[in-house]
């Protein structure tokens, strides 16, 4: 890594808080990462002795993971906690975990938590940079980040294109990030889902919000399709999964109008058939596991710009 | 011993006098007003030169938490008193979600007990409308009233059972007591942490609408013309409840209200980057909400002012916001925020020193808030111009919780006497 480049911000917490060059300077570090994963020796040494700590309050198998394999292909030592196994059950305060595990010098902090605002809050007690691996349903930043690098390269420029995020956009941080993120780069957005999942003033976000799944994705680039938690038909907010399914799973059917070069992402976890067809998942538009495979290079890349460059420069 | 407190300018909106007076205090009690230099017998009194200053009667909060019994790390009734003076506030009404909740005498005993071994302002029990704030059980009114509770409240929760509020109401009424309403449908705010809109949506936290303010409001005004019990809005904070409140009054319904100095000077944007020292309940509302609230100061039909004064510890705010506790110090930010109404013109002085002496004392049947001779002598003096920033770590509550922070304002409080006694002198 040659290029000098640097981030207006020092924690990844937010989309909306990143700029336009901010977004490039990641997706473009990404897009030279991407060649690692692909050596029979997945490793480079750019943050050999360093610390990372992935502090993980909520249950996570792909974003852990993938922060994980991230710090390893950099050569830094990774740490993982869970929520059940950090002191937090037995009573600490948050700020009290992560002051303790800064008297331990790690170089940086990826945090997950079913708080919104508890990485900003972190941010307020600690000096090292902090990550936001999503945060309630506040914002999920290295998912956007892998959306948009999984868009750019199969679509070029990110400015101009349309994309409709479909799903349960109240308690969506992945829905949140993107919108503030596609925003920035020029892109349009529009919402789909029932009333009662999405969020009161979602509009003055600048997205237009629509009720119908076919109108919603005519003339999208992407589909963005979200996750749907069982859980919310207890709340009052769904009558059914079957009732749901009926109006905003995503089927072949749907898509015969639907350009041929229209993509089709997902962030995981998938509730097969719930919100999106087994036919559409595994279909010739889908990317899904091309984000995976772009959110290692992405995490990659903001451990080497928040950490990396005074080491490559020291070297 | 005797005072004269001389050549301030009294505001005593209880016996409408507005202008040059001095004032004379003998024995605790207020011995004469008259135009300044018109008191004759003035020998061995000990003399406050009050020039510059406005002198009020000392200013009545009809709802603060002072967390004792139970909560001591967050404020006690020793600590909320030197927060209440400091504040200019001579009398506070206590409400009753301590631990244990005061819903039965011995409570209310041990509160009056520790207030005259440890306070030297005037502590006004509430009583809890139901036994343990459970919402299903009336507490004993009559016993909490004989001994020494001024209104009954389940405040921090809502008497959310129709039936018992109307009992509430019902029985009350036989006491001459007010019930005052936590007004909150609870099923619409579970789980939220603010109001809900486009900050709470931006924020990624659960909201809480005002309609669960205003469907209860609404409730409990129904409720008010066959029972005949007489309803206090605690707290208003949505326009919608400012109209339900208004049309009520109209009607010559027995509805008051109050509201918090914060639902008039803040909006949900304080809520951005997870402040929670904006986090309270009821939620701070929005730009819409606060120019009706404004509107209802103006035309009467918001009634007092009281602080919901709600100290917390560090403990309990530097938290995930969705975890903090709801409230803020509220006793020692009250007159630069309710003078900023008069910077607006929102209200007149006379009218924001009525709103926080006389208006309370006559709801609440009190013979305060007034400069009347030979009434006790609890007196505001303060200096409506000075200007200053506010700093939470001076504030003399054990808790320090303000979003008030660096806030520059005016009006500071200069002295603050109880019965004739100093109780606080700004140095």
């Amino acid at each position: 890594m040659t290029q000098t480049t640097t981030l207006s911000q020092r924690n990844i917490i937010t989309m909306e808080s990143l700029t336009a060059n901010d977004i490039d300077t990641i997706l473009d570090t990404a897009d030279s990462f991407k060649e690692v994963s692909t050596r029979a020796i997945k490793k480079v040494p750019i943050l050999r002795g360093r610390t990372i700590i992935n502090l993980f309050f909520e249950p996570s198998t792909r974003t852990r993971t993938s922060f994980e394999i991230a710090g390893k292909r950099l050569s830094a030592d990774v740490i993982n906690i869970s929520g059940a196994a950090s002191s937090t059950v037995k009573g600490e305060s948050l700020i009290d975990t992560v002051r303790n595990l800064e008297a331990m010098s790690p170089d940086i902090l990826v945090v997950r938590h079913n708080c919104s605002g508890a990485p900003a809050l972190i941010t307020q007690f600690i000096s090292k940079p902090v990550i936001n691996a999503g945060d309630g349903t506040h914002e999920h930043p290295s998912q956007s980040l892998l959306d948009l690098l999984t868009i750019r390269e199969h679509k070029g420029d990110l400015k101009g294109l349309k994309v409709t995020i479909v799903g349960d956009i109240a308690h969506s941080r992945v829905a949140r990030s993107n919108i503030h993120a596609m925003k920035t780069m020029g892109m349009t957005v529009k919402v789909v889902a029932p009333p009662p999942l999405l969020p009161i003033g979602i509009e003055q976000l600048g997205v237009d919000v629509c009720h119908d799944l076919e109108k919603g994705i005519k003339d999208a680039d992407v589909i963005m399709i979200l996750r749907i938690q069982l859980e919310r038909q207890n709340q009052g907010l769904l009558s059914s999964l079957r009732e749901y399914s009926n109006y905003f799973c995503l089927t072949e059917k749907h898509l015969s109008n639907v350009s041929d070069d229209t993509l089709i992402i997902h962030p995981g976890p998938v509730n097969r058939g719930v919100e999106i067809s087994l036919d559409v998942m595994e279909g010739p538009r889908s990317l899904i596991l091309n984000q995976v495979t772009n959110g290692v290079a992405i995490r990659m890349a903001l451990f080497y710009l928040l950490l990396g460059e005074s080491d490559a420069n020291s070297n | 011993m005797r005072i004269l407190i001389k050549g301030g300018h009294l505001i005593d909106p209880a016996n409408k006098k507005n202008g040059q007076f001095d004032l004379l205090i003998s024995k605790g009690k207020i011995e004469a007003v008259e135009p300044e230099g018109k008191i004759k017998d003035i020998s061995g009194a000990e003399i406050i030169d009050a020039k510059g200053a406005i002198v009020a009667p000392g200013f009545c909060d009809m709802h603060v938490h002072f967390r004792e019994p139970g909560h001591e790390y967050k404020e006690t009734i020793e600590t909320g008193s030197h927060s209440a003076a400091a504040g200019g506030f001579t009398t506070v009404a206590v409400m009753p979600n301590t631990s244990p909740v005061n819903d039965n005498r011995s409570v209310t005993d041990f509160i009056l007990s520790q207030a005259k071994e440890t306070s030297d302002i005037n502590i006004l029990p509430i009583g809890a409308i139901t036994k343990g704030l459970n919402g299903e059980t009336l507490s004993d009114m009559g016993e909490l009233k004989e001994a020494g509770c001024i209104g009954y409240s389940d405040d921090g929760r809502p008497v959310s059972n129709s039936e018992i509020m109307r009992r509430a109401l019902e029985y009350s009424k036989m006491f001459d007591l007010p019930c005052i309403q936590h007004s909150e449908v609870l099923e619409l705010t579970q789980g939220g942490s603010m109001n809900e809109g486009i900050v709470s949506t931006e924020l990624g936290l659960k909201g809480m609408p005002t309609e669960a303010e205003d469907i209860m409001v609404h409730r409990d005004i129904c409720l008010l013309p066959k029972t005949g019990g007489r309803l206090h809005v605690a707290h208003i904070s949505s326009g919608g409840s400012v109209d339900l409140v208004r049309q009520a009054k109209a009607k010559g319904l027995a509805v008051t209200c109050e509201v918090a100095p914060h639902h008039f000077t803040l909006t949900h944007d304080a809520c951005r980057g997870y402040d929670t020292n904006a986090k309270m309940s009821p939620p701070l509302r929005t730009q819409s909400d606060l120019e009706m609230i404004k509107e209802g100061m103006r035309d009467g039909t918001i009634d007092i002012i009281a602080t919901d004064h709600a100290p917390h510890d560090r403990v309990d705010k530097q938290v995930e916001f969705s975890k903090a506790c709801f409230g803020i110090v509220g006793l020692e930010t009250a007159l630069p925020l309710t003078l900023k109404m008069v910077d607006e013109k929102v209200i007149s002085l006379e009218k924001a020193i009525d709103m926080l002496t006389f208006q309370p004392s006559q709801l609440f049947k009190l013979d305060k808030g007034t400069l009347g001779v030979g009434k006790a002598a609890d007196i505001t003096l303060f200096d409506e111009k000075m200007e200053y920033t506010i700093d939470p770590s001076q504030f003399k509550s054990r808790s320090k919780n303000s979003p008030y922070k660096d806030w520059k304002v005016r009006g500071k409080v200069l002295r603050t006497l109880v019965n004739g006694k100093t109780v606080f002198k700004c140095n």
